[in-house]
């Protein structure tokens, strides 16, 4: 009991101090910290290897700049409703309605701008709002009237499916007006002379390579200035040269195309934006700590109802979201739209290392898993596996994914 | 005199890095009443564990002989062959079952797999019978009181042909009626020459059904005594209970020179506070206390006292519900309905229970820290992680938590280590009134004695200390005043001056009847 098992971690390599590392130390260095991160690591050197056994088996076609530009808009919507399902599992919940939630706000989006005329800007806020409205409601019950939210979204699933049908009475609704069709298929437009490639993309590549390169080095000063451990010099440098040459290949492979797609912006502001609430503001703190021990949440003052409340009312925002997207990019509403979209973001969820009991998990993570999914099934359509197939073979990954995840936590005693 | 039933012979039973038993020797003779007693921690339970096989056979040392064999139980269903049950202070009823299916369970009257009703319900008519309950066999175990449900444990321990029926403190959780009773049964079942062991440490109750009491202080059985023999006072077994000398170590207390003129910190007034299930039992029954700044103020109480349910009621309600009484800070009446105004008014109530309501143990050391006052390293709703760091490492180092950085996990410090995490937290919190309930449980004397400073100095800045702890030496040691609970009212008040641990534990041990 009173053992102290902290002693007993080996000094593992001081960080800060590489020393003379040559060629070898430098892979030691790098072992040592994939060692030391698994959990963070392990998915996205799973997502690379899928992508490279792929590309090897499609002779390349995985990469082709069109279809990495459809492999962004195909899994768009996952990825966006992911980042709001990570969320919710964090907390220690789980939302099974946004499925048909994606569905009905789709619908909803129709009914208003092809059989009311209503302009899409208002549309999309009237929907935005709806989504809201849903969210909070599912929320208030889960939050304040204590209903488990397995049992109140399922509801939700049904429920909303059913008012998805009675919308559209059973009939596919069409089409959007030009400026919510972008939302689905559009590109950036394009500016300044011809390049080749598309400059505006190629712009923010570069612009997002200096900010991403800014923070990195600001981060790293900062935690230099305080005396806190930081990344070896050399792993440091690695770790940028990996993330300029990501960023810059993505870059390069869109503007080669029609450039960056509007939904890609879209996520990529979404991903910066809940990574940074969840890891620096006070709002994702709290759900981490409600989601990993509600009590001693509570008994530290967190208002864990308010938290859960405003957790699926984001989740409804987020999910109408997707469906805007979704419907867009079908070009029409139907009422068969959004099946099984909510076990498609649960599945990411997982595979980007949520877990069942809540706590932990990052917004990248969801963004990970949901790639996965997203190029194993972009992957297999360029292979010509079947459908029936496909699933058998998703089933499996999350079945991997999740079984690596719990070997690897009992093999590092915890 | 009948001959012992039950021996059990230098029993040492030692957990990683604390030795819970160290040598305990236990004669139980044939159809008496033995009840056990000895302070929290003393080891009554870990001794009743190894007896019922809970601890299987292998796991300690020592011989246990029951009618005169050798028993090496590998497990409780060895030791319930052999007609020892035990019932646990916390009751192992499935709630939704019914009466007859909780008697039964494990030990179906069934024919070839399938459960035969009719012999189930006679049988347990005639068990709830002998128990002294008159309820259907088919009530749920959930609509019945808790009072009854011990009984229905008892029914189940009749059921397995029970030679010794050992109760751990069976009537913690009872109200006056219900204990009344379950101690009649206890007798009426001795009549019928069913030997029974009883962990209390209710002196009248012992008296009341007890024929022999064995003292057991620090892993040792000190002395066996005759109860129904004049000698045996109620002084007699605390003085057993107690007798331990003074050599822990504590830091030279800060002097406190009682400001008597000003307003109290923290006034706990005529507090009452029900039971959040069984709404007739009061859990804490008219308790006032006070403490000043500067002062560190002790409240001593056996299990079931009602120490923590009067911390937890008073922190934002987070205990039973409440049935009167206020609360005062500097002399003025504030509202501490939720956590988050009682934390605003400057109370900080740090847990017994650490790893289920005082930490989120997969979470790190950084951010348990900072949780409760997230917003003094926030701006604007976003955390300033720069800022956080430097403060938990600040506190990595002023509390000496032993770990190579912040970022590691909570779940794997020590629970010495673990402890200084919670009080760093509430210390960041920065609250002028610290509840402090059991903060040295389960962590080694080293770590004991920082905490034990780090109270000292908390005290010796101006804050107001609480300090509710089951060991009577540290509360001696530290506090400069020692308020003393029984079954949820308010015993005693004994200044530092004055107390000794005799003094205490006889004011911990009176109960309603005693102090009347």
């Amino acid at each position: 009991m009173s053992t102290d098992v902290t002693d007993k971690i080996p000094a593992s390599a001081p960080p800060g101090k590489s020393g003379s590392a040559s060629g070898a130390g430098l892979l030691q260095l790098m072992l040592d910290g994939l060692r030391r991160n698994m959990r963070q690591y392990g998915m996205l050197i799973a997502l690379g290897l899928i992508v490279v056994l792929f590309t090897v088996w499609t002779n390349g076609d995985l990469l082709l700049p069109r279809n990495v530009s459809n492999l962004v808009l195909q899994n768009s919507y996952i990825l966006i409703l992911a980042i709001g399902m990570m969320l919710v599992i964090i907390a220690g919940h789980i939302d099974l309605s946004v499925g048909s939630l994606t569905a009905f706000v789709g619908a909803f989006a129709a009914v208003l701008t092809v059989q009311h005329g209503v302009s899409w800007p208002i549309a999309l806020v009237l929907c935005l709002l709806i989504g809201a409205a849903a969210g909070s409601v599912q929320g208030f019950l889960i939050a304040y009237l204590g209903i488990p939210s397995f049992i109140v979204t399922l509801a939700g699933m049904l429920l909303f499916r059913g008012l998805t049908e009675i919308l559209l009475k059973g009939q596919t609704l069409g089409p959007f007006p030009d400026g919510l069709q972008k939302m689905g298929n559009g590109f950036l437009p394009e500016v300044g002379p011809n390049t080749n490639y598309h400059n505006l993309t190629l712009l923010l590549g570069l612009a997002l390579i200096v900010a991403v390169v800014w923070q990195e080095v600001r981060d790293r000063s900062r935690q230099q200035e305080f005396a806190l451990e930081v990344l070896p010099t050399r792993l440091f440098l690695l770790k940028l040269v990996a993330l300029v040459a990501a960023i810059l290949s993505l870059t390069m492979l869109l503007a080669s195309y029609k450039g960056a797609p509007i939904v890609l912006i879209i996520l990529g502001a979404l991903v910066v934006g809940y990574g940074y609430v969840m890891r620096n503001a006070v709002f994702g703190r709290h759900i981490y700590a409600i989601g990993g021990n509600l009590p001693a949440a509570k008994l530290s003052g967190v208002k864990d109802k308010k938290v859960t409340f405003y957790v699926f009312l984001n989740m409804g925002v987020l999910a109408a979201l997707a469906g805007l997207v979704v419907a867009a990019r079908l070009n029409a509403a139907s009422p068969k739209a959004g099946v099984n979209f909510e076990l498609e973001a649960i599945a990411s969820s997982f595979i980007g290392g949520a877990s069942m009991s809540g706590g932990v998990g990052t917004v990248l993570g969801a963004i990970i898993g949901g790639l996965v999914l997203g190029v194993l099934n972009n992957g297999m359509n360029l292979l010509s596996v079947g459908t029936d197939w496909q699933q058998v073979i998703k089933g499996l990954a999350l079945l991997v994914a999740v079984g690596f995840d719990v070997w690897n936590k009992r093999k590092s005693g915890s | 005199m009948a001959g012992p039933v039950l021996e059990m012979r230098s029993i040492v039973k030692t957990f990683p890095g604390v030795k819970a038993l160290s040598d305990v020797t236990l004669t139980v003779r044939q159809g008496e009443v033995h009840a056990i007693c000895g302070e929290n921690g003393a080891g009554k339970s870990t001794l009743m564990k190894v007896l019922s096989g809970v601890h299987p056979h292998g796991t300690y040392e020592g011989d246990i002989l029951f009618e005169g064999e050798v028993c090496r139980f590998k497990d409780i269903r060895a030791s319930e062959q052999h007609g020892i049950v035990i019932i646990h202070q916390e009751l192992a009823l499935s709630p939704y079952l019914s009466l007859a299916e909780n008697i039964f369970l494990g030990n179906e009257h069934a024919k070839s797999g399938f459960i035969d009703w009719r012999e189930t319900l006679r049988h347990a008519t005639e068990l709830l019978r002998r128990v002294g309950l008159e309820d259907h066999p088919e009530t749920r175990v959930a609509d019945i009181g808790v009072g009854k449900q011990q009984l229905v444990e008892i029914a189940k321990a009749l059921s397995k042909k029970v030679k010794l029926l050992i109760l751990d403190e069976p009537t913690a959780a009872l109200n006056d009626e219900d204990s009344d009773k379950l101690l009649n049964l206890i007798l009426e079942l001795k009549k019928q020459g069913i030997t029974s062991i009883i962990i209390s440490h209710k002196l009248n109750e012992i008296r009341k059904v007890a024929d022999s009491v064995t003292i057991i202080r620090d892993g040792h059985s000190i002395e066996t005594l005759d109860v129904k023999s004049p000698e045996t006072t109620e002084d007699r077994i605390i003085s057993g209970m107690v007798g331990r000398d003074l050599d822990h170590r504590f830091p030279e207390r800060t002097s406190y020179d009682g400001e008597a003129d000003a307003a109290p910190a923290l006034e706990i007034r005529n507090w009452t506070v029900h039971h959040p299930i069984d709404q007739e039992r009061k859990v804490v029954d008219d308790v006032s206390i006070n403490v000043r700044r500067g002062e560190i103020v002790g409240i001593a109480g056996l299990m079931g006292a009602g120490r923590t349910e009067l911390a937890m009621s008073v922190f934002g309600r987070t205990y039973g519900r409440y049935a009167g009484g206020s609360v005062l800070k500097d002399g003025t009446e504030i509202r501490t309905k939720s956590v988050a105004e009682a934390v605003d008014h400057g109370i900080a109530y740090v847990t017994e229970d650490r790893k289920h309501y005082g930490l989120n143990l997969i979470d790190t050391i950084n951010r348990n820290i900072s949780l409760t006052a997230l917003k003094k390293v926030a701006k604007r709703g976003i955390v300033d992680e720069h800022g956080e760091r430097q403060v938990s490492e600040g506190f990595r180092k002023s509390m000496n938590i032993k770990a190579p950085t912040v970022f590691e996990r909570v779940g794997k410090l020590s629970g010495g280590n673990q402890q200084k995490v919670v009080l760093s937290k509430w210390i960041f919190a920065g609250p002028d009134v610290l509840i402090l309930d059991e903060p040295t449980r389960g962590i080694d004397v080293g770590a004991k004695y920082e905490i034990y400073t780090v109270i000292d100095q908390l005290a010796a800045e101006g804050k107001a200390v609480v300090f509710i702890s089951s060991e009577l030496p540290e509360l001696l040691g530290m506090c400069d005043r020692i308020y003393t609970m029984a079954a949820g009212r308010l015993t005693g008040e004994v200044p530092r001056a004055e107390a000794t641990q005799e003094v205490l534990m006889r004011q911990m041990t009176k109960d309603k009847e005693v102090t009347r």
